[in-house]
């Protein structure tokens, strides 16, 4: 400030700041053009995103002569839609919580083994998660049904003499779903591990804490953002999960999305399967909202 | 504080460590007294670090004894063996508060709540941290993690304080206020203690004594002074403060370097006739002429260059023998009005008191 004092004093001709305004427009300008660089890009979600939630949003509000009603959400509260509801949610939760008891060990296995026999099971992970969704569902099929691998295996040895109902109902279901929704637990499961300083268990156990100390108390809280990310990652992908309920559901499991099918297919009502699909959005953002609440918005991105 | 500690003593037998054929620790043999600040200096890879780790009991040496007190303590995993450590990176805990990182140690320990509080208070007072306790990990600076890192470290009153190199990820200024308080509170404490580091001036700075390590060997062990002043062999007058190594010829309390006779005030402890004089480039004096002191050795030379530091000005000067040396000068008014220019001649002088012989390690080879 002085020196500038000092300068204006000694050179009158010079402005008390020179190139002030310029430079400030100049600034105004680039701050602007960098913006319009993601006008693209915004214009993309608008269209591609927003409008067709906003429209879906306004389908559901109107009956099909097009006046405004209620009437597609007031059937949801019918038994048969309030089942489905059910359905979806105790699976999704099952579901969910398979995957973290499966997940975490294997995860935590792939943090303890050597770099090489950690891709092997990085590749475990990732070759199902590169092949079809359908294929690998039928090959569920496949293993599962009454004349299946499992059952034929099962009673060859004599551990069984019928053959288990494991395709067709809620098991099988269960089973083929865990499968498809390992990985989106595992990688993130994984990431948070191994971004956890080993130091942080030398100065556990150097404070006096065993071994079995060191997991519960510093470990298993530290990889708790990974772990939510994971849940909520599952959990949503399969309230709305289609392919793979179908199929090795037989009919029999109905899922929310499997009703939002049939509202178009059978029926071809959009404004029910708009309601249902509103519904659903509302509900996994309610969740999202209560984790978020509950847990800090921090770990849904998986940041610390 | 003071009272309640049983600090001991540390006593470290034939430790070895090989990762295979090479070998962290030859050998060492160290006994650390009760309320000791012992450093462990040395370059990367000396072994500094897994002498700590074992001491902690993160690394399993091949053979050995390690007792605190009277007790033997190499086979006890880490969590027994009640010391506290000082990480390098400070390993605070990220999903605990500061009084939560600091009430841990306690907290395994049973203590009960209205203590372990009692205690976390007490000891965030000592570091300062005072108004701190409720804050996260991660809204801390460096020089606050450092603390709160220092306090987890001995809020459990441990028999035995290990820091490794705690201060080397703070910035110059920072560093030195934190040696001094670190060195005021072990004064404070009364904790045995080994600190690593790789950076001399802290070592000299904060140590009762400091163990030189290089290649798994304990070098030199000896107070900060007479490390500095009496160094054993080359590698510690090289690795501690600066210096320089003329070759010389050795005679009873007398060296010969070319055709300047030096006297020495003790004569060296190698009686080898090759050996080196190690000059400090602050132990020179810039004489008008040789006859100027007849107590002082005389050296002279030729100016290759100067360079000013502010609190002295270093003279890059070229012996007769082509061999050239820095010294240092402080820069008072009258060195200040004639500084010598490069090309012209000067005669150094020194005391024979500040002289250091060592052997010459690679003709003894």
């Amino acid at each position: 400030m002085t020196a500038t004092d000092n300068m204006s004093a000694r050179h009158d001709s010079v402005p008390a700041e020179p190139n002030a305004a310029e430079l400030a427009t100049q600034g105004r300008t680039e701050k602007w053009r960098t913006f319009a660089l993601s006008l693209p890009g915004l214009a993309l979600i608008g269209i591609v995103i927003f409008a067709p939630i906003v429209w879906l949003f306004g389908l559901s509000f109107l009956e099909r002569g097009g006046a405004f009603s209620l009437m597609h959400y007031e059937r949801l509260l019918h038994p048969s839609y309030l089942k489905t509801f059910q359905t979806t949610f105790e699976l999704s939760f099952l579901v969910t919580f398979f995957c973290v008891v499966l997940g975490y060990p294997y995860s935590y296995l792939m943090t303890q083994v050597s770099p090489g026999w950690r891709s092997i099971l990085m590749m475990a992970v990732l070759f199902p998660f590169w092949t079809s969704l359908l294929v690998r569902t039928y090959a569920w099929l496949v293993l599962l049904q009454r004349r299946g691998v499992i059952n034929t295996w099962l009673i060859d040895t004599g551990l069984i003499d019928q053959p288990l109902r494991l395709v067709h109902n809620f098991t099988g279901t269960a089973i083929g779903m865990v499968h498809i929704m390992l990985p989106f637990m595992v990688l993130p499961l994984f990431a948070s591990m191994k971004s956890i300083d080993r130091s942080m268990f030398r100065a556990a156990a150097n404070l006096g804490a065993t071994p079995i100390q060191v997991f519960w108390q510093i470990f298993v809280p530290m990889t708790v953002p990974g772990l939510f990310a994971g849940v909520v990652l599952v959990f949503v992908l399969c309230l709305g999960f289609y392919v793979t309920p179908a199929v090795l559901g037989g009919g029999r499991v109905m899922m929310w999305s499997m009703q939002i099918e049939r509202s178009i297919a059978v029926y071809a009502d959009w404004g029910a399967a708009s309601a249902l699909g509103v519904v659903l959005l509302v509900v996994t953002l309610i969740i999202l909202a209560v984790v978020a609440r509950l847990f800090g918005l921090q770990h849904l991105t998986g940041k610390r | 504080m003071a009272d309640a500690m049983k600090s001991l003593p540390i006593s470290i037998r034939s430790l070895t460590k090989k990762y295979g054929s090479f070998k962290a620790l030859d050998q060492v043999n160290i006994d650390i007294a009760t309320g000791e600040f012992l450093t462990l200096l040395g370059p990367s890879g000396s072994g500094k670090t897994t002498l700590l780790m074992v001491l902690a009991g993160f690394v399993r040496p091949d053979a050995g004894s390690v007792s605190f007190g009277d007790e033997e303590v190499l086979l006890k995993p880490p969590h027994r063996r009640g010391v506290g450590m000082v990480f390098q990176n400070y390993a605070l805990f990220p999903h605990m508060s500061v009084a939560g990182n600091v009430a841990y140690p306690l907290k395994l320990r049973k203590m009960s709540k209205p203590e372990i509080n009692e205690r976390v208070k007490r000891v965030l007072d000592l570091v300062q941290l005072a108004e701190l306790g409720d804050r996260q990990i991660e809204q801390l600076s460096g020089g606050q993690r450092q603390r709160v890192a220092l306090a987890r470290a001995i809020v459990f009153e441990p028999r035995i304080l290990l820091m490794d190199e705690p201060l080397s990820a703070l910035d110059k200024n920072l560093r030195e206020q934190m040696q001094i308080e670190i060195r005021n509170l072990h004064q404070k404490l009364e904790m045995t203690t080994v600190y690593v580091t790789h950076d001399q001036r802290e070592a000299l700075t904060m140590s009762d004594r400091i163990a030189v390590i290089n290649d798994g060997k304990i070098v030199q062990l000896d107070d900060p002074q007479t490390l500095y002043e009496q160094p054993k062999n080359r590698f510690v007058a090289q690795f501690i403060g600066e210096s320089h190594f003329l070759p010389v010829k050795v005679s009873g309390k007398k060296v010969l370097y070319g055709r300047n006779n030096i006297r020495l005030a003790n004569a060296p402890v190698s009686t080898a006739q090759d050996q080196l004089l190690v000059i400090r480039p602050e132990k020179f004096r810039l004489l008008a002429n040789s006859a100027d002191n007849s107590a002082l050795n005389t050296i002279e030379g030729v100016v290759r260059d100067t360079v000013y530091q502010g609190e002295s000005i270093i003279l890059y000067v070229e012996l007769d023998a082509g061999l050239i040396i820095a010294t240092r000068q402080p820069t008072q008014h009258s060195l200040l009005a004639a500084i010598p220019q490069p090309g012209q001649k000067v005669v150094l002088g020194f005391d024979p008191a500040d002289t250091i012989v060592v052997p010459d390690e690679d003709t003894e080879a």
